[in-house]
C-alpha cells in the first residue's frame, strides 16, 4: 500500500560534491512534488574570465572544479589553441592523454570507492569501513594514490595542475619516471582485480530502475574517446564540436542556481554510463571483459549503473595509459618550449571529463586578452535527467518506507556523481526566448 | 582524554581543500586515530552540531551564507579558514573587479535576480578566524602542520617571508630571467615555490606576506623591463581584496 504520507526534504545529499536538496511530498497516498534543488552559491566564473589575459584563462578555470581541475586544464587549452590556431606536438598529444586517463582514474576511484561504496555495504561513510572492510578500503587508497601520483608526475600537480598550458607542457617527466609508472600501472591489475570482484558480489544491491533517455558524448573512429572527438549522440547522430550550443540548450529554472539542458527528448544523460551507451566497442580488453562480467551490457538504461560503467572506465585508463607511455617511450622524451603569439580569433574546446562532456568557449581580442567566454559543465547536463528520473522512480517506490525512499533517491544522485559545484560555476547564458 | 570533534564546511568553492584532505590516503587513517570527524558533507552522510574545531572552505559570496558562517563560529571552539577563498576570497573575487549587475547579468541574464550574490569575501570579514591554511587549494603540508599544533596546543610556524626564498633554495632559474612574470616577491612562502618548481610561476595563491616590499617588486619589474600593467593581471588573480597600491 502506498505511504499515506511521505514528506521528504533531504538539505544538501552527502558524499557529492556540492549542495543539492531532494524534496518529495505525497499526501494521503497521492504525490505531490518531486523535485531536485541546486542550491549552490553561484561563482559567476564567465563574468571573471572577461579581461584577463590568454596566458591565466586555464588557471582560472580550472578553479571551477578541484576534483576535475585537469578536465577543466585541458578544456581550457583546447580552447585558446583552437581561437589562436596553435597546434601541439605528437608528444604534447600524448601526455595529455595521459593527464586526462590519470584524472578520470582518480575521480572514478574516489566516487565508486569512498563516495558510492558505502551505500552498497549499508555504511554512512568510508570511515567505519576502514575497520569493518580494511583490505577494501586499503586497495581503493593504493589505487586512489596511484592515480594521484600520476597526476603529480605528468601535470605537476593532482588539484589544479600546474604544467598544462597553451601550447604544451611546461616541463615533461622523465623516461625513468614514465617506465617506473608503468610497472606500477601493471602492478595495478592486481587491485582493479579485486576492485572489481567486490563490485560484482555488491552490484545486486543497485536499485533495478531504468529510463531510456538521451545520451551524449563525444566520439572517435580510433579510440574510446575522452581528449578528442565529435558529438555523438546515442539516438544515433553526429555533429562537429562547433554545434554544441545546438546539443545543450541550456535555460533555467527556479529551484537551481545551475542551468538545465535538453535536445531531442525531454532530458538528457552524460558520464561513463552515456560513453559507454555510444563508444563500447572501442573499449580495451580488460575493461570489455570486466563490464560483461559486471553484466553492463549496451545500451543501459539504469542511471545506477553509471557507478559500474566508471568502474569499467578505471580500467579502461590504466590500459590505455600503458599504451600511451610507450608510445612516449618508443618516441623518446624530449624537452620542448611551447611558443604562442597571442592573438585575436573565437575557439571551443571539448573534452570527456569524469562526469561527462565539457565545453568551453572563448573569444579573444588581438592582444590576448578574453572580451566573451562560455562553458557548459556536465553535471549542467545531468540535473535535468536526474529530475525526469527522480519523477519515474519516485512513483514506483511510494510503497517503501520514508527512510528507504530517501536512500533510493540519494542512491540515485550520487550514481551521477554530480559535480554541484562545477555546474553553477559554470559560465554564459544564452536565451533564445524571454 | 576524549577525541577532539571536527567538522568540514564549505561555501563557494571549487572543494579542490576538502579533496586535499581526502588525498593524504593512508595518513588520513593516522589522524582519524586523533579526532573523530563528526560532518563533512561531501565524504559522509552522518552529520553533527556538536564540535570543537570547524574548518572552513569557500568564500561568502552571498547574505544568506553570514548566518550560516556564525552558526559554524558559535557551535566551534576554533575556526580555521582553509584555502585561499577562505582565507582571503580566492579565485572568486575576481568578479569584484567589475559591476556586481555586470556580472550578474551576463551568467543568468534577464533572470539575473533571481540568484542572490555580492562581494566574494573571505570568511575573517564575516566571523572570528583563529587559523588560516593557505593556497589554492590549500597547502597539504601547511594543513597537517595546523592540525598537530591544534593537537598538541601549539602555535603552527607560518612563514612570514616571501615565496623567492624558498624558489631560490631550490635552485629554480627565476621566472623573471625567463621573461616571465610572478607575484613571488610579495607571496607568503610554505608551499615550496611549488608551481615554479613545476616550470610555471607563482600566481600568490598563499596571499600577501605580512609586510609587502611592492616598491622593491617594483624594481624588479623595472630592472627586467617590465611595466606594471604587464604584471596587472597576475596582481589580479589573489589580490584583488587585498588593496595593493597601484
Amino acid at each position: 500500500m502506498a505511504n499515506a504520507n511521505l514528506n521528504i526534504d533531504l538539505h544538501y545529499v552527502t558524499r557529492v560534491e556540492g549542495h543539492g536538496n531532494i524534496v518529495v511530498n505525497a499526501k494521503d497516498g497521492k504525490l505531490e512534488k518531486v523535485q531536485w534543488q541546486v542550491p549552490e552559491a553561484p561563482r559567476y566564473f564567465e563574468a571573471m574570465v572577461i579581461g584577463q589575459k590568454w596566458d591565466v584563462l586555464h588557471h582560472i578555470t580550472s578553479r571551477i572544479c578541484g576534483i576535475c581541475s585537469i578536465g577543466h586544464t585541458l578544456a581550457s587549452l583546447k580552447t585558446t589553441e583552437a581561437a589562436m590556431g596553435i597546434t601541439i606536438s605528437e608528444q604534447s598529444q600524448l601526455l595529455r592523454r595521459l593527464a586526462i586517463n590519470a584524472e578520470n582514474l582518480q575521480s572514478h576511484t574516489l566516487h565508486v570507492g569512498y563516495l558510492a561504496l558505502p551505500d552498497l555495504v549499508g555504511a554512512g561513510s568510508v570511515i567505519p569501513l576502514a575497520s569493518s572492510h580494511p583490505d577494501e578500503v586499503a586497495l581503493v587508497i593504493r589505487l586512489h594514490r596511484l592515480s594521484n601520483e600520476m597526476s603529480d608526475m605528468i601535470c605537476g600537480r593532482t588539484t589544479h595542475p600546474q604544467r598544462l598550458i597553451p601550447g604544451g607542457f611546461t616541463k615533461v617527466p622523465t623516461a625513468e619516471e614514465l617506465k617506473t609508472l608503468r610497472t606500477r600501472l601493471d602492478d595495478g591489475f592486481a587491485d582493479v582485480d579485486a576492485f572489481g570482484n567486490l563490485l560484482v558480489a555488491l552490484a545486486p544491491n543497485f536499485p533495478n530502475f531504468t529510463r531510456e533517455t538521451e545520451y551524449i558524448s563525444i566520439t572517435d573512429k580510433n579510440e574510446y574517446a575522452f581528449y578528442d572527438g565529435e558529438l555523438c549522440s546515442s539516438l544515433g547522430d553526429t555533429a562537429p564540436i562547433t554545434d554544441y550550443l545546438a546539443w545543450t540548450n541550456e535555460f533555467i529554472v527556479p529551484q537551481s542556481t545551475a542551468k538545465y539542458t535538453k535536445r531531442k527528448r525531454d532530458s538528457l544523460m552524460v558520464g561513463a554510463l552515456a560513453r559507454f551507451n555510444n563508444n563500447h566497442t572501442q573499449l580495451l580488453p580488460k575493461a570489455a571483459a570486466w563490464a560483461k562480467k559486471l553484466g553492463l551490457i549496451a545500451p543501459c538504461y539504469n542511471p545506477y549503473y553509471n557507478n559500474v560503467a566508471q568502474f569499467v572506465e578505471v580500467v579502461h585508463n590504466i590500459e590505455d595509459s600503458i599504451i600511451q607511455i610507450d608510445k612516449l617511450l618508443a618516441a623518446g622524451i624530449k624537452d620542448e618550449k611551447p611558443d604562442v603569439t597571442p592573438k585575436a580569433g573565437h575557439g571551443i574546446g571539448t573534452v570527456e571529463v569524469p562526469r561527462g562532456i565539457l565545453h568551453h568557449d572563448y573569444t579573444y581580442d588581438d592582444k590576448g586578452v578574453c572580451t566573451k567566454a562560455n562553458c557548459i559543465i556536465p553535471t549542467n547536463q545531468n540535473h535535468n535527467n536526474i529530475q525526469k528520473d527522480m519523477e519515474a522512480l519516485v512513483p514506483t517506490i511510494l510503497d517503501k518506507p520514508q527512510a528507504e525512499v530517501e536512500l533510493i533517491l540519494e542512491m540515485l544522485v550520487r550514481a551521477y556523481d554530480p559535480c554541484i559545484s562545477c555546474s553553477t560555476h559554470y559560465l554564459k547564458v544564452n536565451f533564445k526566448n524571454s | 582524554m576524549s577525541k577532539p570533534r571536527i567538522a568540514f564546511f564549505d561555501f563557494a568553492s571549487c572543494e579542490g581543500c576538502q579533496l586535499t584532505v581526502v588525498n593524504l590516503e593512508e595518513a588520513l587513517l593516522d589522524v582519524l586515530q586523533h579526532v573523530e570527524i563528526v560532518s563533512f558533507r561531501e565524504a559522509m552522510k552522518e552529520h553533527s552540531d556538536d564540535y570543537d574545531i570547524a574548518f572552513i572552505e569557500g568564500s561568502c559570496t552571498r547574505a544568506s551564507d553570514e548566518e550560516r558562517l556564525k552558526k559554524i563560529r558559535g557551535n566551534a571552539k576554533i575556526v580555521v579558514a582553509i584555502g585561499a577563498c577562505a582565507t582571503m576570497g580566492g579565485i572568486n573575487a575576481l568578479k569584484n573587479t567589475r559591476p556586481l549587475e555586470t556580472v550578474r547579468k551576463e551568467v543568468y541574464g534577464d533572470k539575473w535576480e533571481l540568484f542572490d550574490t555580492y562581494r566574494a569575501r573571505g570568511v575573517d570579514e564575516v566571523i572570528t578566524v583563529d587559523y588560516k591554511v593557505n593556497g589554492c587549494p590549500m597547502t597539504q603540508s601547511e594543513f597537517v602542520k595546523v592540525v598537530k599544533a591544534l593537537l598538541t596546543a601549539t602555535t603552527p610556524d607560518i612563514p612570514t617571508y616571501p615565496i623567492c626564498v624558498e624558489c631560490k633554495q631550490n635552485g629554480n632559474v627565476c621566472v623573471f630571467e625567463k621573461g616571465e612574470t610572478c607575484v613571488g616577491p610579495i607571496t607568503r612562502a610554505g608551499c615550496g615555490a611549488c608551481c615554479v618548481n613545476e616550470g610555471a610561476v607563482c600566481w600568490g595563491c598563499r596571499g600577501l606576506i605580512d609586510d609587502p616590499n611592492v616598491d622593491a617588486h617594483k624594481e624588479v619589474m623595472e630592472k627586467y623591463g617590465l611595466t606594471v600593467d604587464e604584471l596587472k593581471n597576475k596582481l589580479n588573480l589573489y589580490f584583488t581584496n587585498a588593496n595593493l597600491t597601484k
